[in-house]
Parts: C-alpha cells; structure tokens; sequence
C-alpha cells in the first residue's frame, strides 16, 4: 500500500525547496535584463555612471545568482530521488525539456556569468556588453524550459501511454514544445519575474533618494525600473493570465476551486470578489461581479464555467473507463499478444489516469466498490479555499502594479523623481510584494493541479519513491536548515553591500581619484593590477 | 518509428556513449574546482594564497558544474528508469552531495564579502566540503554499481531499495572513493600548479604527485579486487531494439565477471592502460614543473579511469544485488526510440557551440593569477 506520510513529506519537501528556489530565480530573470539595458545606454552613451550601476546591481545579482545556483542544483537531481515512479512513468517526455534546459540555456548562463564579473578589463565594452545579455537570455531561455516541462504537468501533450513498456511516450514533440499551456505560464512567469527586478531595483534607489545618498546612479536607474516595471506589470496580467488554463478538463477544475464555483453558472459567469466559507465548504456569502468571470475565465459571454460538482460527476464516469483500461493493461502486460485486450485499451487508455486514483483505496482497482470511486472523484477536487484567496492576493497585487509603476512612469517622464519623501519611503517598503505574488502563483499553479502530479495522467501520491519516513525528515530537515541559514546571510550581505553602496573607485589603485580604465581592452599593466 | 533514420539498437550506443561523454566531462572539467576546493586549506594557507586560488577558479567554475547538471538531466532524457533507481536508490548519499555542493555557489561568492578571519575560515572549510565530499561520495556510488545496489522492481516497474546509507560504506566502495577522491585533488592540483606561482604552486605539486601516486595504488588494487568480485552477465538474449523491460532478461553471478569484457573485447584494455599512463604522466610532469602537460595528463587519468569502470560493467548501468535480473543495462532502460532521436539531435547542435564558447572564456580568463594580481575588481573573491 502507498505510505501517505511519505507522500506528504515527499510534497512539502519539493514544495519547500521549489518554492526558495523561486526566491531567486524571479530576481536573476528581471535584473539581468536590467543590467543588460544599463550597460547598452553605458556602451552607446559612453557616460561612467551607467557602467558604475551596472556593475551596482552586478554584484547584487551576484549574491542573488549564487543562491540561485545552490537551490536550484538540488531541482534537477530531485524528482529521482522523491518522485523515482514518476520519472520513470513520464521521464521519456518530461526529461527532454530539463535536459535541453541544460544545453542550450543553463550552460550559456552559467559560463558567460564567470565573464561578466571578471571579464570587465579583459574585453572590449561591446564585448562585455554581449556577455551581459547572453547571461541574461540563457537565464530567460531556462525559464521557458523549465516551462515547458511544468506546461506538460498541467496540460499532457504529444504523448501517449505505452503498455509494453508501462510508461508514457511521446508521439508529438512540437505539441509539447507548442503546448498552449507552456507558452502562458512562460509568458506570465518571466514578466513576474521582471516585475520583481524592476520593484527590487527601485525599492533600493528610492532609498537612496530619500537618504540623499548616490542621488544620480539612483535616479537614473530609477527611471529604468519604472518603465521596464511598467512594461513587465503590463504584460503579467495581460498575456500570462488564465486564458491556457481552460484548455483541460483538470485546469477547470481548478478554475472552478480558485472561483469558489461549486455549481455551473449560466454564462456569462459572474466573477466572486470575497466569499465566506460555510461548515461544508460552500459560500454562504459572496459578492460578485456579473458577467466578469466569464469574460476572465472563458474570453467569451456565451462560454459557461463548469462548477465542482458537475465537474466531480464527469470524473467519476472517468474513473469507471480508467477501471476499464487498467484491466486491459493487467491482460496485456499477461500477454502481450493479446490483441482484443489491446484494442480495449486503446479505446480507453486516456483516462487510465482517473483509474490510478483509486490506487488510494485498493491495490485491486478492477473491484473497487462505489463508494471507493465517490471517493476517488472527490479527491480530484483541489482545496477550494486556500486556492480562492491565494488567488486574489496574487491577482490584486497584480492591478496593482500596473498602477504603481504606471504613477512611477508619469512622475519619472515628468522628471518627478526624489521629490515626493512619502511615495519614496513607501516604494521601499513594497519590496517584498512581487515575492509574495511569485510564490502564490506558484502555490496556485501547483497545488491546484492536485490531486495530479501530470493532470489526469498520474496522481501525486502514486508517483513518490519507496522511500522511509526517517530518509525524509532528515533531507527535509536539513534542507529547510540550511536554505534558511543562508537567505539570512544573503539578506545581510545585501543590506551590507546596499549601505556601502557603488563604489566610486572601481578598478583604480588606492591613490587615484576616479576611473582611470575607460580605455579598453586593458594594457598589460592595468590587466596585471586588476584580474 | 520507421521514420527515424537510425535504428534503436544504434541510438542505445551512441548515447551510453553520450552519458559517458558528459560524465567524464564533468570529472574533468568540474574535478577542475572540486579538486583545488578539497585542497583549498592546505595549498593556501594565507587568506592572499587561498584568494588565489579561489579567484583562479571563480571565473570558471560555475560553467563547468553544468556538465554535473546536463549530466542528471541527460540520464532523465535518455535512460528514465536509470535515473529513477540510481537516485532514489542512493538517497541519502545523494542528500549528503547535494548540501555539500550547496556550499559551492555560496561559498565563492560569501567569503569575500566580509573580511572577518573567522567568516573566511568558515567559508573556506565549507568550499573544502564541497570539493572533497562530492569527491568522494561519487566514487563510492560507483564502487556500490560495481557491487551491485539492492534493489528489485515489480511488474509495474516501480523500484523498491531495500539498503541504507551505512551499508553504502562496503570497504571495496570506500576504495572507489578514495580513488575518484584522488583523481579529483591529482586534476586540481595541475589547475593550481599550472596557474600560480612561488609557494602555492610548489605546494600543489606536492600534494598533486602524492596524490596521484596514490591514485595508481589504489587503482590497480581496485582491478584486482574486482577480479575477486561477482561480475553480473546477461544469460539470455537481449533485443537491443525491443521495448524497455529490465525483468524480461535472465543474469547469473560469475566470479570476475566484471572483467570478462576485456577477454572478448582486448581493445578494452587501452581504457585502464590510459588510465595507469595519465596518473604516471601527470605526477611526472608535477615533478618536473610541465604545466600544461600535467593537466593534460591528469585529464587523460580521469578519462581513462572513468571509461575502465563504465566498460567493465557494459551493458549494465546499475546491476541488482537482491534481484539481479531486475539490473538495469543500456538496452532496457533507455527513453523510446523518438526521444533518443530528438535529443541526439538537440546534442549534436548545441554540445559544439558550448564547446567553442567554454573555450572562448577559458582564453580570455587564461594567464597566472598571483597575490598581486587580485586588484580592485569589487567582484573578485
């Protein structure tokens, strides 16, 4: 029987090490392209203070990068070592992406980074000036990999379950690369990202400001982060909403939990602005936008947007033909000759997924009893409530910022910049935001896929490794100890590092007052001083 | 899949081969760093020495931990089940690479930032575990590979291990660790005494040929305890183009099984030879101050060691020890015959250009760094 204590410690162990390796990550999307578009305006205009804030924010990246780098070595070692059923059950589609990830992004990233930090004197300026952005496209075509890989989770394309080898296959590579799902959540997620640099880098200069302190690097990167911020806020909620996720029929369902949607509404469906939960579950009170959900949810008026328990009926006839698939399998796998049983399984092997479910209950599925399958379809109901409200944290956070950096945008096109103390101070203390909106994205995302580890294909407690309690407390433990014990450190270099500021002798011996190597590439000599 | 213009059997070769590529990659390329960070605290004892020695390799370092990262990534492509087993099997000792290699990225970056003689000395026993444990903890997983892992699968192709971490600790995987442990500090050692000068350079020479003597030593005692060991050999007959099913197949335990390649195949016998030649090529070449020969040499150690413990076990990746039938071999764990396509494909485009663009940073970060060298360059570590 599956131990479900492993299962849940298996989840919160990915969760928590998904979910610090996502502390970084938006930051290394958004400021590398924010240093790339610093150090354009420092080769084309030639004026030092661009170089200076690029190498400013340079060495933020840095702390940030390294961090980044230790979180996320421990991702792609980690689903053979909780989840081994679930690589083996999908790794010949799911592993193609991650490796790819490694080929043609990661690799560009993680080698051309050792050149921005040291490359400095040792290139010409357009030279150093390529580096920078092929750091910041290897980070970004990472991000649209590993996208590509989670899209598959959440909308299985371009595969198909092969019984001789009890595993899914792919059948269609460009439907995975293509996945409508996949190119959203890359959309949405790289923006989010952007939003979190450009917050990141004006919280700081806004500091600056209001201290007085580096007044011309802080105003100058100030404008750049309100219009990149702008842009990138925009394109959140604008391209990477909730348009992909009605593709499937899980990704309804997870509609349906986020809206608190327990019946199917007529369409158009209105949108719930707050709710409150009765004794089972349902709202009791709720005030609604018409209209508004449906427009959200379905892009149309004339769509309706199925509610939980209509959703929940559908899945149990689901589980009833996985029923039926399972026992063609269990001939087949018998003999593999046996072409009667194979041709039952085409017919139904899409929903030998809804099957598994009831692995739960019962190693003998084909006997499963009705009350077994009720249960079974009502696990495929997502917790609405915690998705509900994580949802409209993120999404009003989201509005937000299109608000905020768009004030940002006007005062700074009207050259508005160090003058208002109390906007300045409160801009510092939104620091933290676009983090809060990343990870409830993310818990949205995942969490809402439940009771699926691959939507509809595998469920989550069937994909874990055979491992014991004790191996799982102890990784568990120590990863969660020693991620929280250097975040700390990160954030204290960093305050350490935002207090000493940029430094305003970069490259020059002790005794010279400014820079003196803005001739490059450097002479033997300055080479020697500096590398 | 007749559409793919190479045939299944083919594309199972080339990338048992490709693995072994990426692998021996990563010890070269990455044993670069894990090397010089495992002798980081006695090579350079001075907090000026061990900057040089850190900012040696800082440029470099993270590039060449990809190939560990393509690595894992490649094994998920192209053998699922493989990376399924291996890595749920080997858990903890997994767990305790893992947070050892955290301290990497970390470490590099951290230590400079305060100048605290006690925070860089924490920092620098941290990059030390980092180096060293990885080091060695490798080098037993492959000694337990060659011992065989206790691990069956049921008909669902669900993996069950049935062994704990301690029992990784055999005496004959501790030698494997020790061995790649050497190898690793031989590579680092020709890094560092390629690269500087004076006293840090003289030190890494020592260490750098002791080490590799060392190497020899246990390498050759490794090949004559495996001639003692159960080598695990096919009984039946392998379709090297059928569907992937470890339990179809029969094995038998044969007393110095593991060495029965070298009989059928002789030209096998070139991977231990280099192996022996580089480690005594490079401490050689320590010894008499050849600077490139040295890591030249070391590399070719790596190589040659590497490819003597992958070929030994041909065709099996990962044998069982409790169920040997369920081991796992090229031709019954691997991806399907598409997926093998498509990332030959995707490899053959993008392993060239990374090539050229490792080599292009390489050159431009080429020359001794010294003490005097450091500078001002706020990013140095």
């Amino acid at each position: 029987m599956i131990d479900m204590l492993v299962v849940d410690l298996s989840r919160w162990q990915f969760a928590a090490t998904a979910m610090y390796h996502f502390i970084f990550v938006p930051l290394t999307l958004g400021l590398s392209f924010m240093m790339a578009i610093m150090e354009s305006v420092y080769v084309m205009t030639g004026r030092e203070i661009w170089r200076k804030a690029t190498l400013f924010w340079g060495t933020l990246f840095g702390v940030n990068f390294a961090m980044g780098v230790a979180t996320g070595i421990v991702m792609e070692f980690q689903f053979g070592m909780n989840w081994s059923y679930y690589s083996h059950y999908v790794g010949d589609v799911f592993g193609a992406p991650l490796a790819i990830e490694g080929l043609m992004a990661f690799f560009l990233e993680a080698t051309f980074v050792g050149l921005f930090f040291f490359g400095w004197d040792r290139m010409s300026k357009l030279g150093h000036l390529v580096v920078t952005w092929l750091v910041a496209f290897g980070a970004n075509f990472s991000a649209l990999w590993i996208l590509i890989a989670n899209g598959w989770m959440q909308n299985p394309v371009g595969a198909k379950f092969n019984p001789d080898t009890m595993r899914m296959e792919i059948t269609d590579f460009a439907a995975v690369l293509f996945n409508t799902v996949a190119q959203a959540k890359f959309v949405h997620t790289v923006s989010a990202g952007y939003v979190s640099g450009a917050m990141f880098v004006l919280a700081i200069s806004a500091l600056f400001l209001v201290k007085g302190k580096h007044v011309e690097l802080a105003k100058r990167s100030a404008v750049v982060a309100a219009s990149f911020g702008l842009a990138s806020a925009l394109s959140v909620v604008v391209l990477g909403d909730e348009s992909g996720y009605v593709a499937t029929e899980h990704q309804k369902m997870k509609i349906a939990a986020i809206e608190a949607s327990f019946h199917t509404e007529a369409a158009p469906a209105p949108w719930t602005v707050l709710a409150i939960p009765g004794a089972d579950g349902e709202p009791i009170w709720s005030f609604s936008i018409p209209w508004m959900g449906g427009i959200i949810t379905t892009r149309s008026l004339n769509e309706e947007l199925e509610g939980i328990h209509e959703l929940v009926d559908r899945a149990e006839d689901r589980i009833r033909t996985g029923v039926i698939a399972y026992e063609a399998l269990q001939q087949i796998r018998a003999d593999g000759t046996d072409t009667a049983a194979r041709a039952v399984f085409d017919e139904h092997w899409a929903d030998l997924g809804y099957g598994l479910l009831l692995k739960r209950y019962r190693a003998d599925i084909e006997n499963a009893t009705d009350a077994e399958i009720a249960m079974a379809a009502a696990d495929t109901v997502p917790d609405v409530w915690p998705l509900f409200w994580t949802f409209r944290i993120m999404m009003g956070l989201g509005f937000f910022f299109i608000a905020f950096f768009g004030l940002w945008f006007y005062r700074a096109s009207r050259g508005w910049i160090d003058t208002n103390k109390p906007l300045l101070w409160l801009t510092v203390l939104l620091l933290p935001t676009p983090w809060i909106a990343i990870e409830s994205g993310w818990f949205i995302a995942e969490f809402g896929r439940q009771p699926w580890v691959v939507e509809g294909v595998l469920p989550t407690f069937y994909a874990a490794s055979s491992l014991n309690v004790l191996d799982l407390v102890l990784s568990l433990s120590f990863f969660v100890l020693l991620y929280t014990v250097l975040l700390v450190i990160m954030v204290i270099l960093m305050v350490r590092i935002i207090k000493a500021g940029p430094k305003e002798k970069l490259f020059t011996p002790d005794d010279e007052d400014d820079f003196v190597i803005t001739t490059l590439p450097a002479t033997p000599a300055t080479k020697e001083l500096v590398s | 899949m007749s559409t793919i213009p190479l045939d299944y059997e083919a594309l199972r070769l080339i990338w048992w081969l490709l693995l072994g590529v990426l692998l021996i990659g990563f010890a070269i390329m990455g044993g670069r760093d894990l090397g010089v960070g495992a002798l980081l605290p006695f090579v350079a004892r001075t907090d000026e020495e061990r900057r040089v020695l850190l900012n040696l390799i800082g440029p470099t370092w993270e590039g060449n931990q990809v190939w560990l990262v393509l690595g894992g990534g490649a094994i998920f492509a192209a053998f699922p089940p493989l990376y399924a087993a291996s890595f749920s099997g080997f858990y903890l000792a997994m767990i305790v690479i893992l947070l050892a290699l955290i301290l990497r990225p970390v470490g590099f970056k951290f230590r400079g930032k305060i100048s605290d003689p006690r925070w860089r000395a924490t920092w620098d026993w941290a990059l030390f575990i980092g180096g060293f444990v990885p080091a060695l903890i490798m080098g037993v997983a492959v000694g337990n590979v060659l011992l065989g892992a206790p691990f069956h699968l049921d008909d669902t192709m669900r993996i069950f291990y049935t062994g704990n971490f301690f029992q990784l600790l055999m005496p004959f995987a501790l030698l494997a660790g020790l061995v790649s442990l050497g190898m690793i500090v031989t590579q680092g050692a020709a890094v560092i005494a390629g690269r500087t000068e004076g006293v840090i350079a003289e030190r890494a020479r020592t260490y750098g040929s002791l080490a590799g003597l060392v190497t020899i030593v246990l390498f050759a005692l490794g090949g004559l305890w495996v001639a003692m060991l159960n080598g695990h050999v096919v009984t039946s007959v392998i379709d090297p183009n059928g569907a992937i099913n470890p339990l179809a197949k029969t094995v038998e335990l044969v007393p110095g099984g593991w060495l029965r390649n070298y009989g059928t195949y002789p030209w096998m016998l070139a991977a231990p030879v280099i192996g022996f030649a580089g480690l005594a090529l490079a401490v050689l070449s320590l010894r008499s101050g050849l600077k490139l020969l040295a890591l030249l040499a070391s590399s070719a150690g790596i190589f040659g060691i590497i490819s003597t413990a992958g070929l030994s076990i041909f065709p099996f990746f990962l044998p069982s020890s409790t169920m040997p039938e369920a081991g796992l071999t090229l031709w019954d764990a691997s991806s399907s015959h598409l997926t093998l396509f498509i990332m030959l494909l995707v490899t053959a485009f993008f392993l060239p250009i990374i090539l050229v663009y490792t080599a292009f940073v390489f050159r431009v970060m080429r020359g001794t760094v010294t003490t005097e060298s450091l500078g001002k360059n706020p990013n140095a570590y």
